[in-house]
């Protein structure tokens, strides 16, 4: 008889089944990868913001010792652009839509002009990767520069240089939600207003493992196998086969090993993999890409990157009468894959917030720049929203002289289950947002904290606190919904659960861990559900030759739509398997219950099969049901029917030394509700990593292009300030728990509540704690010492 | 022009000829086969590639190959021994100390010489000491647990 797992796993922090692998040095990254008869790819990138191209000279480097091939853009001829999956088109019916999406071309190698630093005109291929460096180095290109803008808020204005004829005046769209005339007459008899600039500073999501890719093309089967770091390696297969080199999907096979970390940076078809895969057809060898950090800055889509007006309509006692937001977005200079959904419906659709907010009018403008193009980085448009809405809060507390914390409480929406219809298209699905709040105050012991604040100000000490009352939208996302909205693709998810003779279980998921532990929480559920012990379970990921087509993991979706799948063939393996039992037992299946890894007949427990004697019996169908085919695998595709909604509440307290203006966080809290949790340990895992994501863009982080040259100034990691561990304090988290209607499981989504719902609270701590000064609000982040100090310095100077 | 060297990595000797620009963690990584040293950044911050060098951690981005001739070197694949996970390992394991895994070799290397120096580090000393080695994912919550765990958990010293 098998052995039973004796206890449910769902909720419990097992260790994670994925680590010993990466503690001994063991697992595989792209990288990693070694192949007979490898090449390495170099690529020549334009040195110039904007430039033309009059001529590309590869003689000198062609001739250099071990150079295998060099190919520019003008060799790549049939092959198309890099295709944008989110079309923003009044013809489509997009919702929203003020000025029609400008679809620009993005050539995987630029023949034209280079539009950004770091834009690649040609790939250098050699038999090392020493050669093939040395070699990049002397391709000859003839540049013409040309002027360049990178500031978002000079991308489209009168003589800003212009990137793409297909994009009159650099705007990429005009877009808006909400409902502009109620909250125009919302502002118009409101007693209390408040106005202020709002700026979401550019990042880089830095994951530890730099992009990679190893193409290989074997001539023999006319196979392609793209290994690469990709969070979707079926969303790179369609993309690349379908768009953009034009081959059949099932010559092509992607596989996305160990991934060091994506943070959505590698949801996206970027250039080197596409060049790599189009130069492994033709030169039937294997061919290695490996970006640089310095490469990784330039390429990578960067994230963010909004400057916005955002006014808020108050009474006099504190209740939001309308909220009035005006972005504009840089998209940097092409359309990277999902870009133009960030910044729309993946950030005007949360700024109903947690608020009962009675009018909301919101309206973005998207711009092209000489920047190196932006798209969903962890968070990816929920941040923004959250950042805008929890700064205009705190200042419209102040605005009408109430406690930051009151105000919130007014204004909370209702506990409810089920639906809450925002003033921004989306239906929240169930949500506690006052509990959460308590909860948080509770840990904080908030009153306490004002009475040691008002002590240390007598000392002429800066101590502050800022808060965060969050929402975001995960478990992304219902197909049609997002189809209606411009979505290329569909946001369901695959999971095949695959029983052997013998009882052991290997599940195919479509969502795809690069940290997440998948590993781990999808085994926890597979366990639990037939019952037996977890090491019967192995879960694969990020492979398309054995799992079936699959949309990968970002926007906080593997555990509530890819788990959902999972647990879909699980409960048809049980129905197969009742059928089985019922046959074994002579009884009928409807008569068949499943528990404890047992199927047994109602009422009577001694007649039962273990589940392993059912797997066993599906492959050796002696003594079977008639009609019914042997075998014991089942696969599903869930599509959820809604987004999900997780909340918090989370509070920093910080110090500010007021002769030097460097900002000590003393505290972090966070309260967060991302429904049911599979494993504790994981969810504060991902809690903590989000929140030092969104410290580190509060207090360091930012990608800084100088404004004449279009050079970023922040192109390693020595410019580029990640945080580190002596500047984070040890996270006090907690949660509630408001389970979702949505799918069976009741979860939500955990995978980036932390980088929403920290910058605002930091920021708003840092206003707090120069109040004693003058300064009601800060524009920009980060909040270094020296922005720190300038800003002390000249509430001084005001007073 | 190459140039001989010689060292011994987890306990076995290697020697290649090289070209004098290889850096340590190439030769590691593509002439040994030792992928477990990782490569996150080119100018020395991100501490993925840290090693154990004559006892010392070091960021072999940041040594050149021929350099460390007769070195005597551990990589992350030498720490376990005879099977049995080093106390390090372990409470980055235990506490859930890496989520990617891609810093974890060079994070563990540098606890290792941290707590050779300071057995019983406060939370504040390992703060500081991990400051040259960056974590993406962890919020280094846990690899501060990690450590303490491990602290607590390391044989005495004979």
């Amino acid at each position: 008889m098998a052995t039973v797992a004796s206890d449910r796993l769902f909720g419990k922090s097992i260790k994670r089944r994925e680590d010993p692998r990466f503690i001994t040095g063991r697992g595989q990254y792209v990288d990693d990868l070694k192949l007979p008869g490898m090449t390495y790819a170099a690529f020549v990138r334009s040195p110039h913001a904007h430039a033309k191209i009059r001529k590309i000279d590869t003689a000198a480097a062609a001739r250099h010792p071990g150079v295998v091939a060099i190919y520019t853009g003008k060799d790549m001829a049939g092959v198309n652009s890099l295709p944008c999956g989110w079309d923003l088109r009044k013809e489509k019916n997009i919702p929203g839509v003020m000025q029609d999406l400008a679809i620009v071309p993005h050539m995987p190698l630029t023949s034209d002009a280079a539009r950004h630093v770091g834009d690649p005109v040609a790939i250098v291929i050699a038999d090392s990767h020493e050669a093939a460096v040395d070699a990049a180095e002397k391709v000859q290109v003839d540049w013409e520069p040309l002027p360049s803008v990178t500031i978002t808020e000079k991308a489209a204005g009168a003589g800003a240089p212009k990137l793409h004829d297909g994009a009159p005046g650099n705007v990429a769209f005009k877009w808006e939600i909400g409902d502009r005339a109620a909250t125009d007459a919302a502002f118009n008899s409101a007693p209390v207003k408040v106005k202020k600039r709002i700026v979401n500073q550019r990042l880089v999501a830095n994951a530890m493992e730099p992009r990679a890719c190893v193409a290989r093309y074997d001539d023999a089967t006319g196979e392609l196998t793209l290994w690469v770091t990709s969070q979707n390696p079926h969303v790179h297969r369609l993309l690349m086969c379908a768009f953009v080199l034009g081959i059949p999907e099932h010559k092509v096979r992607v596989i996305a090993p160990d991934v060091g970390g994506g943070f959505g940076s590698k949801i996206f078809l970027y250039n080197e993999e596409v060049v790599c895969s189009w130069a492994s057809r033709k030169l039937k060898r294997p061919v290695r890409w490996t970006s640089s950090r310095s490469e990784a800055y330039l390429t990578d889509a960067h994230g963010r990157d909004h400057v916005t007006d955002a006014e808020l309509a108050l009474s006099n006692d504190g209740k939001m009468l309308g909220l009035r937001v005006k972005t504009t977005a840089n998209l940097g200079a092409y359309l990277s894959t999902f870009a133009p959904a960030v910044p729309t419906f993946l950030y005007g659709t949360l700024l109903n917030g947690v608020y009962a907010i009675p009018a909301i009018h919101c309206e973005v403008t998207g711009v092209f720049s000489n920047t190196t193009a932006v798209d969903a980085y962890r968070g990816a448009g929920r941040p923004e929203a959250c950042y805008v809405l929890e700064r205009i809060v705190e200042a419209g507390a102040r605005a009408a002289k109430m406690d930051v914390g009151e105000l919130r409480k007014k204004n909370f929406i209702p506990k409810f289950s089920g639906a809450f219809q925002t003033q921004v298209a989306v239906v929240y699905d169930s949500g506690d947002y006052g509990a959460a709040w308590d909860r948080m105050l509770q840990m904080l012991d908030y009153k306490k904290f004002r009475a040691e604040q008002e002590a240390a100000r007598k000392q002429g000490r800066l101590l502050g606190i800022g808060f965060s009352a969050y929402i975001e939208a995960c478990s992304i996302a219902p197909s049609k919904l997002v189809g209606a909205l411009g979505a290329g693709a569909g946001l369901y998810e695959s999971g095949k659960v695959r029983v052997h003779p013998t009882g052991g279980v290997t599940v195919y998921t479509g969502s795809h861990s690069h940290g997440q532990g998948h590993e781990t929480t999808f085994a926890q559920i597979v366990a639990d559900k037939l019952g037996i012990p977890i090491e019967q379970v192995e879960i694969v990921h990020g492979d398309t030759g054995s799992i079936p087509f699959g949309m990968g993991t970002y926007g906080s979706r593997s555990a509530s739509v890819g788990g959902t799948a999972i647990l879909m063939s699980l409960n048809k393996v049980i129905e197969k398997g009742k059928k089985i039992a019922a046959h074994l037992l002579e009884a009928s299946p409807s008569d068949i219950d499943f528990t404890g890894g047992q199927f047994q007949v109602k009422g009577a427990p001694s007649k039962a099969v273990p589940f392993g004697a059912v797997s066993l019996t599906a492959y050796v169908p002696h003594k079977y049901p008639e009609g019914l085919e042997p075998g014991l695998e089942e696969t599903s595709f869930y599509d959820p029917s809604n987004f999900c909604f997780p909340f918090g509440a989370h509070a920093c307290v910080v110090e500010v030394e007021r002769e030097t203006g460097k900002v000590r966080i003393l505290r972090y809290l966070a309260v967060d509700d991302v429904g049911n949790v599979i494993n504790p340990m994981i969810v504060d895992g991902m809690v903590h990593g989000g929140i030092a994501q969104g410290v580190g863009q509060a207090l360091c982080e930012g990608a800084v292009y100088d404004g004449q040259s279009g050079q970023l100034l922040t192109g390693t990691m020595m410019d580029y300030a990640l945080p580190k561990a002596d500047m984070l304090p040890m996270y006090e988290t907690d949660r509630t728990v408001t389970p979702t209607p949505v799918n069976p499981m009741g979860i939500k989504g955990a995978g980036e509540t932390g980088t929403i719902a920290s910058p605002p609270a930091v920021m708003n701590a840092v206003v707090d704690a120069l109040a004693p000064l003058g300064v009601d609000h800060i524009e920009e982040m980060p909040l270094s010492a020296e922005r720190v100090w300038k800003i002390i310095q000249g509430a001084k100077s005001a007073r | 022009m190459k140039l001989p060297v010689k060292m011994t990595i987890n306990g076995q000797s290697y020697s290649h000829e090289v070209e004098p620009r290889l850096l340590l963690v190439h030769y590691i990584r593509e002439v040994v086969g030792l992928t477990g040293t990782h490569v996150g950044c080119d100018t020395s911050q991100c501490g993925a590639c840290t090693i154990l060098m004559n006892g010392q951690a070091v960021k072999c981005c940041t040594v050149f190959a021929v350099q460390a001739d007769g070195a005597n070197i551990t990589t992350i694949e030498g720490l376990a021994k005879d099977g049995e996970l080093h106390p390090i390992q372990q409470g980055f394991w235990e506490k859930h100390g890496l989520q990617c895994g891609f810093c974890t070799p060079g994070m563990i290397l540098s606890a290792y010489q941290m707590l050779e120096r300071y057995p019983k580090p406060s939370e504040e000393l390992i703060r500081h000491q991990l400051e040259g080695n960056l974590c993406r994912c962890t919020g280094y919550h846990n690899i501060v647990k990690a450590i303490e765990w491990a602290a607590e958990h390391m044989p005495a010293k004979k």
